[in-house]
Formats: C-alpha cells, sequence, structure tokens
C-alpha cells in the first residue's frame, strides 16, 4: 500500500478550509494535529445541516423533526460500530471526548470492580486523561496504581507488564499510542497477556483511530476511548466502547434524563444500554459531525493514511537530524506520526514560540502527560503530530524553521 | 524617568526593529544577560504559575520602592520578563499598580498577552502588581 500521491494530496487538503491561511505573514503549516485535528468541510456542513433544518431533541419525540434527528443520531452509532468493528451498536457510548468516556468508566467501575486493596495498572506513558481518573479513583477506594514503567526508548517492557499482572489488577488502562513519544504499544500482545490473567483492559485511542484501522474485536479490547476531534470530527464528541457483557453489568455513571426507564419519587429503573450511559441530551450536531469524519476516513482510506503519516514522520527525523543538539524523546521501534525533541541549549517554549512567528504550529510543553517528561528528566519537549493532508514540503519549513529559530537561540 | 516614560522609552526603541526576527533577537539578547535574581530566591515560592517556561520572580521593598529581580530558564521568556523589570522595578507600589501595559501592544508583542496564553507577559504583570498591592497594603497599615 502507498501513501497518498500528489493529487491526492492536494485535493484532500483542498477540502480543509482552515488550511489555506496565512499566519504572521506566512502560509499556515499546521503540525499540532496530536492536539486537535482541522475539520474537512463535509464535517463543518454536516454540522450546519443539522442546525440549519434538522435541529430537535432525539429519541423522545413523535414528530417529524425528532424522528428525522433520531434517525441520523442512531445511524452514526451504527456508522461508529463499523467503523471500529464493534460487534453491537449498543456497544457504543457517546460521550464528550476520550476523557469522559475514561471518567464514566471510572466513576461506573468504582462502585462495581474496583475496591478497596484492588488495584489498577497503567503504564508510564498515559495522557493525564487516562492517569488522572485511575489514580484518584484508586485514592478514593483505597486501591493500589500499578505502572509499567518506560524504557530508555520509550517502550514498555512486556517482561515488567507480565510481572504487574501477576497482582492481579482489577483493570489494565494502557495507551494505544502515545501523545508525547509516538510510541505504538503492542496492545493486542498486552491485552492476551491481560486476558490470560482474567484482567479486562481498556484502549485509550485517542491517537490511534484516526491513524490505522482499528478493529475492538480483532484486539479483543474489553473498552476503548476516543475522540471526535483528533479524528477530523467536531470536539465535545467521543465514544466509549464496551464490550456488551461489560456494559450490561456496569453501573450507570451520571443520572437524569434519557438513561431512565421507569421513575417515580423513590425508586428509578435504567433504560438499556447504550442509553443507561447517556444522561442527558446528547451532542446530536457533535455525534453527526462525527460521522461524517468517519465516512471521510473511510472514503480516504486508514491504511493510506498511516502510510502518508508513517512517510512524513521518516522524512521529518531524517531532516531533523541536522539540527546540531536535537535529542528526540521516545525512539520507539513501532511508532507514530508524533516526534518529539529537544535541543541542547534552548528550552522547547522557545522553540515554539521562534517557529510559531514562522508560521509553523507545533506544541510545545509537557502535552499533559508530566510524567512522561519527568521520566526523560526534561522540562517539556517540542512536538510536531502529522495529519493526512499535512506535505513533504511542509516538514522541510518545519525543519528549517527550526534550525532558524536555534541559530537564533544559540 | 516614570514607568510611562521608560515605555516610550522602549516603544522608540522597538520601533527602530525592521522585522520580527530584529523583535525577537533583542529579547533573546536581553533574555541572555545575567540573571538578576539571587540564585537564594530561585525557590518554588518565587516561581511564577501559569508559565509552560520556569520563571522566578522575587521583589524587594527599599525606601517605598520595589526592586525586581528575575530569571527564567527559557532566553526569550526571561527577555519578556527583563523587559517588564526595567519597566516596572524601582517604582513606588502605586504607581506599579496605576500603570497599563499597552506598550506591550504597541511594540508587536501582542501575542503574548493573551491570558491563556501560557509562555504569557499577563502572569509576570499580574504577579508583579499582586506584590505593589502586598507592599501598598502594608505601607497603609
Amino acid at each position: 500500500m502507498n501513501g497518498l500521491n500528489i493529487s491526492e494530496l492536494n485535493e484532500l487538503r483542498q477540502q480543509f478550509p482552515a488550511l489555506h491561511q496565512s499566519v504572521y505573514g506566512k502560509p499556515l503549516v499546521y503540525l499540532d494535529n496530536a492536539a486537535t485535528t482541522q475539520k474537512p468541510q463535509l464535517v463543518i456542513d454536516r454540522i450546519t445541516k443539522y442546525y440549519s433544518s434538522e435541529n430537535c431533541n432525539i429519541h423522545r419525540g413523535v414528530h417529524y423533526l425528532s424522528q428525522v434527528a433520531t434517525a441520523a443520531f442512531e445511524a452514526v452509532r451504527a456508522n461508529v460500530a463499523g467503523f471500529i468493528h464493534a460487534a453491537k451498536s449498543e456497544e457504543i457510548i457517546f460521550t464528550k471526548g476520550t476523557t469522559e468516556a475514561i471518567n464514566l468508566l471510572a466513576g461506573s467501575l468504582a462502585g462495581f470492580l474496583i475496591g478497596m486493596g484492588d488495584s489498577v495498572l497503567v503504564t508510564g506513558m498515559e495522557h493525564h486523561s487516562n492517569l488522572v481518573p485511575w489514580q484518584q479513583l484508586c485514592k478514593r477506594n483505597h486501591a493500589k496504581l500499578l505502572v509499567a514503567q518506560l524504557d530508555d526508548k520509550g517502550e514498555v517492557s512486556l517482561e515488567q507488564f507480565g510481572k504487574l499482572l501477576e497482582q492481579k489488577p482489577k483493570l489494565v488502562a494502557i495507551t494505544h499510542i502515545s501523545n508525547a513519544l509516538g510510541t505504538i504499544n503492542p496492545v493486542k500482545e498486552m491485552i492476551t497477556m491481560a486476558h490470560a490473567n482474567d484482567i479486562p483492559v481498556l484502549i485509550d485511542g485517542a491517537q490511534s483511530v484516526a491513524h490505522m484501522r482499528v478493529d475492538v474485536q480483532d484486539l479483543d479490547c474489553d473498552f476503548f476511548a476516543f475522540s471526535g476531534h483528533k479524528m477530523y470530527g467536531p470536539m465535545g464528541v467521543g465514544v466509549l466502547y464496551g464490550k456488551e457483557k461489560w456494559l450490561e453489568q456496569m453501573p450507570p455513571w451520571q443520572f437524569g434524563g434519557e438513561m431512565v426507564d421507569q421513575v417515580s419519587l423513590q425508586e428509578t429503573t435504567f433504560n438499556q444500554l447504550p442509553f443507561k450511559f447517556e444522561a442527558g441530551t446528547p451532542n446530536v450536531a457533535g455525534v453527526l459531525g462525527l460521522g461524517a469524519a468517519i465516512d471521510f476516513l473511510n472514503q480516504t482510506g486508514l491504511e493510506k493514511i498511516g502510510k502518508h503519516e508513517q512517510q512524513l514522520l521518516d522524512l521529518a527525523i531524517k531532516k531533523l537530524q541536522s539540527v546540531q543538539g536535537i535529542r528526540f524523546i521516545g525512539n520507539a521501534n513501532n511508532r507514530a506520526g508524533v516526534i518529539s525533541f529537544i535541543v541542547d541549549g534552548t528550552h522547547p517554549t522557545d522553540i515554539g514560540i521562534l517557529v510559531d512567528k514562522m508560521g509553523v504550529a507545533v506544541r510545545t510543553g509537557h502535552h499533559c502527560a508530566q510524567p512522561v517528561m519527568t521520566r526523560f528528566d526534561v522540562p517539556g519537549t517540542v512536538r510536531a503530530s502529522f495529519a493526512l493532508y499535512n506535505t513533504a514540503e511542509e516538514v522541510e519549513v518545519f525543519v528549517s524553521a527550526v534550525q532558524k529559530a536555534v541559530r537564533m537561540l544559540l | 524617568m516614570t514607568i510611562q516614560e521608560i515605555q516610550e522609552q522602549i516603544v522608540n526603541e522597538f520601533s527602530l526593529f525592521e522585522d520580527w526576527m530584529d523583535k525577537y533577537n533583542y529579547l533573546i539578547e536581553m533574555g541572555k544577560e545575567v540573571p538578576r535574581i539571587d540564585e537564594r530566591y530561585k525557590t518554588n515560592n518565587h516561581l511564577i504559575s501559569g508559565c509552560q517556561s520556569r520563571v522566578w520572580l522575587h521583589a524587594e521593598n527599599r525606601d517605598g520602592k520595589i526592586y525586581f529581580t528575575a530569571d527564567s530558564d527559557a532566553v526569550i521568556t526571561k527577555g519578556l520578563v527583563n523587559l517588564l523589570i526595567r519597566v516596572f522595578s524601582g517604582h513606588s507600589p502605586e504607581a506599579i499598580l496605576e500603570a497599563d501595559t499597552d506598550f506591550i501592544e504597541r511594540i508587536g508583542l501582542k501575542e503574548h498577552l493573551s491570558p491563556t496564553r501560557s509562555n504569557g507577559l499577563v502572569s509576570m504583570v499580574k504577579q508583579m502588581k499582586l506584590y505593589a498591592q502586598v507592599y501598598k497594603l502594608k505601607q497603609d497599615n
């Protein structure tokens, strides 16, 4: 499978209005895609269409508009299920994003699976959103947080991971791809290892779904969380996938409208899956936008996208070697389109400020993964992260900008 | 010179720069100056929160005037804080509290002023004014 050819790439770029602008008089080079991706016109149009002609509260109304909106909303649930190859649409819970998906899971499991003396196993490369909810749950419930540490390349040792599994944690919560290091974890292998010990596994897929084909049944993960806005969809919408056998047993997390069946002043019975976990009016426009983003990804082809981003990553790594004093943070053998680095004698913030003036948007700081920065003993890094619309020319502009910034600073 | 006069002087200096690179080279130059802060004040207590890089700020009151010293591990940030020290250091708490900071916009560094900008000047200015407020309260009492 090849990446995208030039005409495909140009055509794709045309679909993203935000890419075609200048910052400080320079063409924008947007390399902060791990934070959020830009949106294609069809996603923007889908949201506009909903508010222009379909806006309605869903699931309850018998009137025409409500039925139109409900049908569209539920069609996206089926679309999401197909996208990650879930066995059933009912296994797809809409949330605000990955963070809420993980908080939902932690909130529900807190009263169900993880209690005093139990433990939860994470890795040392988790984004705060897959660390803090478990850490705080463990504090509240007097449970223990186990951490699989990283080696110097930014990989988890499977041997140590296996040893920690012997402590019989109640849940393993690991990221698919590190947002700070780019490491692709061997999650399938890790899930098999955890299952051999009867331990369920949550995969944080925030950084993976837009960059590789994810098949939750093939992975056999018990839970999978991701965000719409990192996969060309809108902000404020995300997904928690859970195996039906787990979701059926789990208690609801938030309470209110939509998630109930019968309510008296004393008692409430809860709605079925997936509605049991979707209290309140959902982000209908966001969900519809997410559906459009999935259509866009399916049309473009995730294999092609992955290949293209891999080519950009390889090119960037090669070109950045010419920057004197550069140190890459994260050198995993298997890695995605994220490149994190520091340059001796400079602070990442300084580089970020200067390349910004040259039109290049990168991220600087700890990337919501402070323990990773501590592990590598850096104050933060400069991070460039690629999306399907980035080009080899943009990589060149980025590398020249870094070189120029370093020359100014040293 | 008053705070206002120093600000005018800085605006004049910056008006000589032709492009952003000159401006940032100047900030970098200022950032490379020997730190004016005593090492013993580079503690967590003196860190300004909300900055992506670390910025230590110390204030002293001598004869009714506040003197600031600072350092940062990022050179542009240090240049910015040194610029603020040049403006605010050696003035009375009242003068510091009353001073506006529109000179930052006038010298074309507006992008550092956004309240959410984590490397921003906003938290530095806020911290300096906070020191001034504290010393003013102490004086008034």
